[in-house]
């Protein structure tokens, strides 16, 4: 805390705890604070963004309109995946970040802790005003979550909310990442060395690294939307000398490492959590940090593999074709190191293991469509259907949340000091993994059938697999409430847990008391020194 | 271990199963199609066996090295053999997978020698073809009766229809044993053009044009969708193509071009309906009745969706007709928005899309639909003297 306490906060150094009342919260510089800060608003924000998810599975449910005018399921597909992006994945790992960054690398707190509180702070305004545009004239954004121009930019005057949203949000994470950066740098344990870290934190040092190059391109691609809609420009308007394609360039260029950014930190708590319930050191550390580096370094040199229906020149085709193609190599090496993990360990299913083993069965699933969709003729075909809906949920849900839910349930006694209930806990994975593949593998075979995504509306053959797949929704948002129950219940109380909490576990994390005290390692760990 | 090979297999049995019934990509009538389609089931069975082989492994270990059987934690790791092999093979497989898609991608974008040649404008929510070779040009739009059903709360039962939102007023006719090529184009905002038996999708991108080409094999009735997000009514824009023999074809050009049929054409099969009769009628002067009742056809066909069929329209996005200051008042300000459009908005020029008669229809019925009771009729001629 030395940087915060320097002013005339000097009480902070000693061993007190929080704050008491509300402006504990509000005024907070505390990493731990922050971080569950972070992950209630996340859970807050997947519920909303659930309910428009079960808002669009009801209008599917039969063919014909029965719910919605089409320009609001539009803005319920739109605000889906905004709220999902940003509002649940990017915040729970940033409030993961701030919990554990600190003292997985023996660190006294982040080394930014002003900076923290703010980053957090914007973001509750930043989606009170995404949200808002929903109830202005006009409707919210209908345009899709990429905000596409032309269509976006015809959009009602609420659009400049949306994107003054964006604008909050990413300097949110810019700044948060900033903070990641200046805490891994600075704060570790002395003699802690760089290959010494956790997976965890070096997949956030990388991700962090993402966040800082790519959020000023999306920065950049929405106020050249804001100036087109509102001031006459014509970046984006053929017909005053501009490009729609130029858009949708320097949309994916944020937005393909934006896809990594959502899943890199899920790598480092994956990474964490098999050799701990293997009981047997990560196969190939080394490996995995290059796997990542390569990960990241490739993520910037795929994105119009999100185009190939734009008209690119062959060339252009060709080289990204085979660049994503590439990509599945260090995706392989990571999946084949997990396995190897767990090969000859001694394992048991805590459901920590159990969300771990979703994710890896599933995102491998997930990879795999990807790595089907790289294939730029077979793209084509693809390309806007459910095919792709599948794909890009199958890596994202039993994918990033599933590893949120694994990291939750892994360090939820560390920060409690209870244990959760695990036959509950376990009961969330199995009815949550039934729906959601019940939700999601139909949509494989409706959008290879044909059926583009976003519609309302589609015809009679895909019936009967739109009907199973609102079931597998309905069925997937209500046992998320099991979620809830669990962690509520272990917040308030339950059978203490032990310093080490789980039998094969590593990490400086599990050397301080369960609950971790408010303040943690003010004293550096020495063993690595 | 049996067990998870019983599951494993019958899950396998049933990704055939729903793959083997309609559940698939289609193999379609062009090489480029069965080409596409040779690829994705090659890839499909390469990720499957990548895939079993790997849960394979995972599952064997998840039963054999768990702690209730007594497993002790071996203490191997870091292997630089073994990480070169996983490295390098998944990049064998890649290799072998890259050289036939890039083939496919190169025949493909090959649109050169083409026959016919077919422009495709993406409109909302509406497509426009025209024959470049012999000057056809017509719209095509979802079918009228398909569109009723469509509404929210139609109270419809949408079974009922074979092709429910795949058909159309006026297909498009193309060719068997021909190679076509296909112009994109838009004419507001990003749509794209799909006919899933031809392994054809391109967008439609406002002031660019785009090309791909198809070589039908086969006579049939195919029907894709456009599949670029592109507003309010992007899941009502069907495609249908009618394949024909190169005989037909070549009547069916003969028989109706130089032609311009305009969207309002609905129900007349392709190419029947011509307008040029009715520009002779654009001189006489229309009656309040007649341009109230071809009027109403003409909104509920192309403006309703956005303006709705009552006239409300929808507040912040789509203005209400019923009161508005522009339908109410002077006739060169309503015949403008509409003639013309306004640039930068969702209301497109309506020129090249309506004919005199339809445009003068429209706009008497918006005078004096919705309780807009201003009277007064615009005469076919005014839009005549325009253009
Ligand atoms: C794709 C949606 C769309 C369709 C289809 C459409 N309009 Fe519009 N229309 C608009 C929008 C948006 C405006 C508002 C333009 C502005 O002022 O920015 C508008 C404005 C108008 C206005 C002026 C209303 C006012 O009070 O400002 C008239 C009149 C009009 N349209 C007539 C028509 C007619 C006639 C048709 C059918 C032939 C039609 N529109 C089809 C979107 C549409
Ligand atoms: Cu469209």
């Amino acid at each position: 805390m030395s940087t915060a306490a320097a002013g005339h906060h000097e009480h902070d150094h000693d061993d007190h705890g929080p704050a008491k009342g509300w402006t504990r919260w509000l005024f907070t510089t505390n990493h731990k604070d922050i971080g569950t800060l972070y992950l209630w608003f996340s859970l807050v924000m997947f519920f909303i963004g659930g309910g428009m998810a079960l808002i669009i599975r009801a209008e599917l449910f039969q063919p014909g309109l029965q719910l919605v005018d089409p320009l609001f399921f539009n803005s319920m597909t739109t605000m889906h995946a905004l709220v999902m992006i940003f509002g649940v994945v990017m915040p729970a790992f940033v409030g993961l970040a701030n919990w554990m960054i600190p003292m997985m690398i023996g660190g006294p707190d982040m080394a930014l802790p002003r900076l923290n509180n703010w980053s957090f702070w914007i973001m509750p305004f930043a989606f009170t005003l995404l949200l808002s545009t929903l109830f202005m004239e006009g409707g919210g954004p209908a345009g899709g979550w990429t905000l596409y121009a032309p269509l976006s930019l015809q959009g009602p005057d609420s659009f400049a909310f949306v994107i003054f949203a964006i604008h909050f949000m990413g300097i949110s994470s810019v700044m948060g990442s900033i903070n990641i950066v200046a805490t891994i740098f600075n704060m570790r344990a002395p003699g802690m060395t760089l290959m010494q870290m956790p997976l965890f934190v070096w997949t956030w040092l990388i991700t962090a690294y993402l966040l800082i190059a790519v959020i000023p391109v999306l920065a950049g691609a929405v106020t050249m939307l804001l100036t087109d809609r509102f001031f006459g420009t014509s970046f984006f308007n053929a017909a005053g000398g501009g490009d729609p394609v130029m858009y949708q360039h320097i949309f994916w260029f944020f937005g393909h490492p934006e896809v990594y950014i959502l899943i890199l930190p899920a790598f480092g708590i994956i990474s964490s959590i098999i050799p701990t319930f293997a009981r047997k050191p990560l196969f190939g550390y080394a490996s995995m940090v290059y796997a990542t580096g390569s990960i990241a370094f490739l993520s910037f040199i795929v994105w119009a593999h999100h185009m190939f229906t734009v008209g690119m020149p062959l060339a252009g085709e060709m080289f990204f074709m085979f660049a994503t193609m590439m990509i599945s190599v260090p995706t392989g090496v990571k999946v084949f190191n997990w396995i190897a993990t767990m090969w000859r360990g001694s394992m048991t299913f805590e459901t920590p293991m159990l969300f771990a083993i979703g994710f890896l069965v599933m995102f491998t699933i997930g990879g795999l469509s990807g790595l089907m969709l790289a294939i730029t003729p077979a793209d084509i075909q693809y390309h806007d259907t459910y095919f792709v809906v599948a794909h890009f949920h199958y890596v994202l849900v039993p994918g990033a949340i599933y590893s949120i839910m694994a990291a939750t349930y892994y360090w939820l006694p560390k920060w409690t000091g209870n244990m959760y209930d695990e036959k509950w806990g376990k009961i969330h994975f199995w009815v949550s993994t039934v729906f959601l593949n019940v939700l999601f593998f139909p949509m494989h075979f409706v959008g290879l059938a044909g059926m583009p995504r976003r519609i309302p509306d589609y015809s009679m053959q895909f019936a009967d697999w739109n009907a199973v797949a609102t079931i597998g929704a309905f069925g997937f948002g209500f046992s998320q409430l099991i979620f809830v129950w669990v962690v509520l219940k272990c917040v308030k109380g339950g059978e203490k847990a032990t310093d080490e909490v789980w039998e094969g576990a590593e990490g400086l994390e599990w050397t301080v008391p369960s609950p971790a005290p408010y303040h943690t390692f003010e004293k550096p760990p020495a063993q690595f020194s | 271990m049996s067990l998870i090979l019983r599951v494993f297999v019958a899950a396998m049995l049933l990704v055939s199963i729903a793959a083997c019934t309609g559940n698939n990509m289609p193999v379609g009538v062009t090489p480029i199609s069965k080409e596409t389609y040779g690829l994705h089931m090659m890839i499909f069975w390469v990720c499957c066996a990548i895939g079993a082989a790997v849960f394979a492994v995972m599952f064997y270990s998840m039963f054999m090295h768990r702690k209730s059987k007594g497993a002790k934690p071996a203490d191997f790791h870091e292997s630089t053999l073994v990480e070169i092999i996983w490295t390098a093979v998944p990049l064998v497989i890649l290799i072998a997978v890259a050289i036939p898609a890039a083939k496919t991608l190169i025949a493909m974008e090959d649109t050169s020698d083409a026959e016919v040649t077919i422009k495709v404008t993406g409109y909302q929510w509406k497509w426009q073809y025209e024959y470049l070779d012999s000057g056809i040009s017509f719209f095509s739009t979802l079918d009228a009766e398909h569109n009723v059903a469509r509404q929210v709360g139609s109270g419809v039962d949408v079974s009922k229809f074979d092709n429910y939102l795949k058909e159309v007023d006026n297909p498009l006719v193309l060719p068997v044993g021909k190679k076509i090529r296909f112009l994109h184009t838009s004419a507001d905002v990003i749509h794209s053009w799909w006919v899933p038996d031809f392994a054809v999708k391109k967008d439609a991108i406002p002031g660019f044009i785009n090309e791909n080409w198809a070589f039908i094999e086969e006579e049939g009735t195919y029907r894709g969708k456009c599949t670029e997000l592109c507003g309010r009514d992007h899941g009502f824009m069907p495609v249908v193509v009618e394949a024909v023999s190169a005989e037909k074809y070549d009547a069916w050009v003969a028989e109706n071009s130089p032609a311009k049929i305009t969207i309002a054409d609905s129900g007349a099969a392709a190419g029947a309906a011509v307008t040029a009769t009715a520009d002779a009628d654009d001189d006489r002067e229309w009656q309040m009745d007649e341009l109230m009742a071809t009027g109403e056809k003409v909104y509920n066909q192309a403006c309703a969706s956005c303006h709705q069929v009552d006239g409300k329209g929808l507040a912040g996005a789509f203005p209400a007709i019923a009161g508005s200051a522009i339908a109410t008042g002077d006739h060169d300000a309503h015949i403008n928005i509409v003639y013309a459009g306004k640039p930068g908005s969702a209301m497109a020029a309506f020129a090249a899309q309506l004919s005199n008669t339809e445009i003068a229809s429209v706009l008497t019925y918006q005078r004096n639909a919705f309780g807009n009771n201003v009277g007064d009729t615009i005469q076919p001629s005014a839009i005549k003297a325009l253009r």
